[in-house]
């Protein structure tokens, strides 16, 4: 027979005084009196001042209850285990695995003309009637900007059609589709399709298109009519909103509603409209709204001007509607808000989210890329918005000039990655929202004329932070609120909130 | 599930020199393959079985011995109270020179399980079934034999011990011979993985890939001193994380097993978070209620409690799960003492062997879908075990058609 006495815990080390080390974490003093602790995986909790005090002071005995779980959480380590760092590196990895493989989304803007004039487009479009021989892209510089997309080292990436109004050049969208299919022979690569449009000039053969070849559509709805309207006029200020509500409903009938979803832009006219622009997208069966604020990009025209506001009057928009948003779920019917779906996923999970604007490093190049309609390739949408207003700072290279090195890895993308880690950005490097939010030099180029740009007063620190710390409160209350932790993960998830459900 | 241990009492041996493995047979087999069988010989049997050579061995049930010829060509083995309750392809093993036989297998059961040893590397506060030293040496062999002699393939077999993984080389034998022959069967190891956190060892294992190999693991806490106390092995937990780190870069499945208990209750959620965040890759998780066997008896005071009292633990640990698409089930755990919430994760886990429902169960309308008791949990129980009145349409609105009835 094996031994049969036993030994107490302590012989196993439980309770015995050990020097423990800290682990690298970044902490906030809560105005609630709590200090919120964070660390690079995304694991987080909270700690009373005087915990918190004896913790950095290595004060804090093996007994402490939070002695526990500042190990397990990967805040300490002491001598007991010598697993405890590889499974946070494994951690670590996997957190930042969206690297694997690198560019994955590429942009194709087929046609910069456009049927619509919203005033806060943030291209300098042409109109329909504009030459397409200027402002559509050349047969030779789509198949160019083909095979740099399959040079990609991702085995899957994602082939994004944008304007201009995309489908206003039917035939390049059909080759650009027919050339990755026929060049992806002997690659093999997984490619997703996906269109943007205003879908103002959907047609039959459109859906047919769409549907043989398995392609998505993002479209933009502001909301009601009256909203919608007046952000998203056609050419000479005539309404939008009955064609596209109409196509919206015409693309889900023929593509299945999971095929589209739809992007939302907040102006000063959304502000007081939140409830009717979430009822809309119910009223449309969209099982998502992403609400996004008005870019600073695109060029600042006086209408645009009169559109804008404050980042906290947005903020608190975003707010009101999440409640709504919550209010509705709990209801029992599923629906979701996008941009907290991710940080939610990046709070909650150890998975890793790529999502190109908030990333770390950046989605700038390294997630994401444009080839223009006249061959020239940006870092990102905000990129070549910015060229349209005459700046070329993150042109990475023209496809008909420079060859896949000379773009992905030219004097450009060095600039543009040594601004690319919030991890090594001052003001970013200390935050303890870090791992929840992302690294953005285009945009700090846009708005502070620098890369690397100062965080005091900055509007996307303000508005992330923000947003993340209400998210992290919405969290607090879940612990004791089984319903709505559902609809979080739900949320996460992208799950039926009713699957989630359990018997009372 | 756990290893089947039926022994039926000692008997005369006579002419069988080592310890033998073959199937039982209640009727006449060919010649040709009388070496796999054991042929029962029971008080019933027809006088006219006159040609009983060749059998690896005749096992005669007290009473019979005047049906069994006499100058019989095979060896004999007497003194069976009773051999009618085994089916026929069972497989026995017959110890000599105590003539002590064995079932270890069962084709009419969902939880066979080879034995794989006796021995142990932990010594677990609560382990149902003690380590022994046992003599290991023609282990595998036996082991190869059993499998060989499993006449169709079974839906499931476990592997269980002791700790399987100390048969080393040996159960990547095993695993292989599962492999070739019952490559759709659920194969569920139980080990404690610690022996994972050799690579070499887990890429072995790996390289059989039998599709439908599982280890099942447990862990305790989320923190080293606590594990490797309930475990009573120093260093336990780090070779278990390690292991498991090890079987997912290898593509080897795995569950983890929570036992519930005194010592492990206090850390359950904070074990959740845990395996959520580190251990996202397992297939499944487990929590399991107490069984009163082996080591548990002796350590009641230090490990019990009662289900009624950590309920709400239970219930916040197993939404955890959930809500993160977990596959969580709770095993061992009576439906009567379960809110309706986790009515949906509880399994009919007790082996058949050991399986019983207590008097009081009779009135109960849920108790098709119940795990009901261990067999050793008859006297010490949770005081909340109580018939469930209940609308059996509701019942079956938690279970479906698909749930074992």
């Amino acid at each position: 027979m094996a031994a049969t006495s036993f030994l107490g815990p302590s012989a196993y080390g439980y309770g015995s005084t050990t020097q423990y080390h800290l682990l690298p974490f970044r902490f906030d003093r809560w105005s609630n009196g709590q200090v919120f602790l964070a660390n690079d995986v995304g694991e987080f909790l909270f700690l009373p001042p005087d915990t918190f005090q004896a913790f950095i002071d290595h004060r804090l005995c093996p007994e402490d209850l939070q002695y526990f779980d500042l190990k397990a959480f990967h805040f300490l380590a002491d001598d007991q285990s010598s697993a405890h760092l590889d499974v946070l590196a494994s951690k670590y990895r996997t957190k930042k695995s969206f690297l694997d493989g690198f560019t994955k989304l590429h942009i194709f803007v087929t046609s910069l003309r456009c049927n619509q004039s919203c005033p806060y487009c943030q291209v300098s479009r042409q109109g329909a009637q504009a030459d397409p021989n200027v402002y559509d892209m050349r047969p030779e510089v789509l198949e160019h900007s083909v095979r740099l997309m399959l040079a990609s080292p991702a085995p899957r990436v994602t082939m994004e059609f944008q304007g201009g109004e995309a489908f206003i050049n039917f035939d390049l969208l059909q080759e650009g589709v027919r050339l990755a299919k026929k060049l992806n022979v002997g690659v093999g690569k997984q490619i997703d399709f996906v269109v943007c449009t205003n879908l103002t000039l959907l047609e039959d053969c459109h859906l047919d298109w769409c549907k043989s070849n398995n392609v998505l559509i993002s479209t933009s709805l502001d909301g009601p009519a009256e909203v919608h309207d007046h952000n998203r006029p056609m050419g000479k200020g005539k309404p939008s909103h009955a064609v596209v509500t109409r196509n919206i409903l015409r693309a889900q009938d023929a593509l299945g509603k999971q095929a589209v979803s739809a992007l939302m832009t907040t102006t000063l006219a959304s502000l007081s409209n939140g409830r009717a622009i979430v009822d809309e997208y119910l009223r449309l069966g969209l099982g998502s709204i992403f609400i996004r604020e008005l870019n600073p990009f695109g060029f600042a025209s006086k209408s645009a001007v009169a559109m804008a506001y404050r980042t906290d009057e947005f903020i608190r928009f975003y707010v009101d509607m999440l409640d709504y948003i919550i209010a509705i779920n709990r209801a029992g019917h599923t629906f979701s808000e996008a941009y907290a779906s991710l940080i939610l996923t990046k709070i909650l999970t150890p998975w890793p989210v790529g999502f190109v604007d908030l990333q770390s490093p950046s989605g700038a190049g390294l997630g994401v890329c444009v080839y223009n309609y006249d061959g020239d390739v940006y870092a990102s949408d905000e990129s070549r918005m910015l060229a349209e207003g005459g700046d070329h700072a993150f042109r990475l290279g023209n496809v008909l000039k420079d060859d896949y090195e000379s773009i992905f890895f030219g004097e450009t993308m060095q600039t543009i990655a040594a601004a690319a880690c919030n991890e090594a950005l001052a003001g970013c490097s200390e935050c303890v929202y870090q791992s929840y939010c992302g690294a953005d030099p285009v945009r700090r180029y846009r708005t502070q004329g620098d890369i690397f740009g100062n965080r005091a007063g900055d509007a996307f620190c303000q508005k992330n932070i923000s947003i993340i710390k209400h998210l992290l409160e919405l969290l607090h209350k879940a612990d004791d609120d089984p319903d709505l932790d559902r609809i979080l993960w739900a949320w996460v998830r992208r799950e039926d909130i009713n699957h989630l459900r359990l018997p009372t | 599930m756990i290893a089947q241990n039926l022994n039926l009492r000692p008997h005369e041996v006579s002419g069988l020199t080592q310890r033998t493995v073959a199937r039982i047979t209640f009727e006449p087999e060919p010649h040709e393959v009388r070496t796999d069988y054991f042929f029962a010989l029971c008080r019933d049997s027809a006088p006219c079985l006159a040609d009983l050579s060749g059998y690896a061995a005749v096992l005669v049930e007290q009473g019979a011995e005047n049906v069994l010829p006499k100058g019989v060509a095979a060896p004999v083995v007497t003194g069976f109270a009773s051999l009618s309750g085994y089916s026929q392809d069972s497989i026995a093993v017959v110890n000599t020179p105590t003539g002590e036989t064995r079932i270890v297998y069962r084709p009419e059961s969902q939880h066979n399980a080879l034995f794989a040893t006796g021995r142990c590397n932990s010594n677990c506060l609560m382990c149902s079934q003690p380590p022994k030293i046992t003599d290991d040496n023609r282990i595998v062999e036996e082991h190869l034999r059993i499998i060989d002699l499993i006449k169709s393939p079974p839906e499931s077999l476990g592997i269980t011990g002791g700790e399987p993984t100390l048969l080393g080389d040996g159960l990547v034998r095993i695993l292989v011979k599962l492999k070739e022959r019952f490559p759709r069967t659920h194969i569920q190891m139980l080990t404690n993985g610690r022996l994972y956190a050799y690579e070499d060892f887990v890429r072995d294992i790996a390289s059989v890939s039998h599709p439908k190999f599982i280890s099942a693991i447990p862990l305790y806490a989320d923190v080293a001193s606590i594990h490797d106390y309930v475990v009573q092995a120093r260093g336990a937990f780090d070779q278990t994380i390690t292991g498991l780190y090890n079987t997912a870069q290898f593509g080897l499945q795995t569950e983890v097993r929570v036992v519930l208990h005194k010592q492990t209750l206090p850390r359950l959620l904070p074990l959740m978070k845990y395996i959520y965040r580190n251990l996202p890759f397992v297939s499944h998780i487990a929590l399991m209620g107490l069984e009163n066997m082996g080591y548990v008896k002796k350590n009641w005071e230090c490990l019990w409690v009662d289900p009624l009292d950590y309920m709400q633990t239970l219930q916040y640990a197993v939404r955890y799960l959930f809500y993160r698409g977990m596959d969580v089930s709770i095993y061992n755990l009576q439906l009567c003492l379960l809110p309706k919430a986790l009515w949906p994760f509880a399994r009919q886990s007790i082996s058949d062997f050991k399986n019983i429902y207590l008097e009081k169960c009779g009135g109960c309308l849920a108790k098709k879908y119940c795990s009901g008791l261990f067999l050793s949990s008859k006297a010490r129980h949770s005081r909340g075990i109580h018939p469930v009145r209940i609308d059996p349409e509701e019942v079956l609105s938690y279970f479906g058609d698909c749930h074992p009835g």
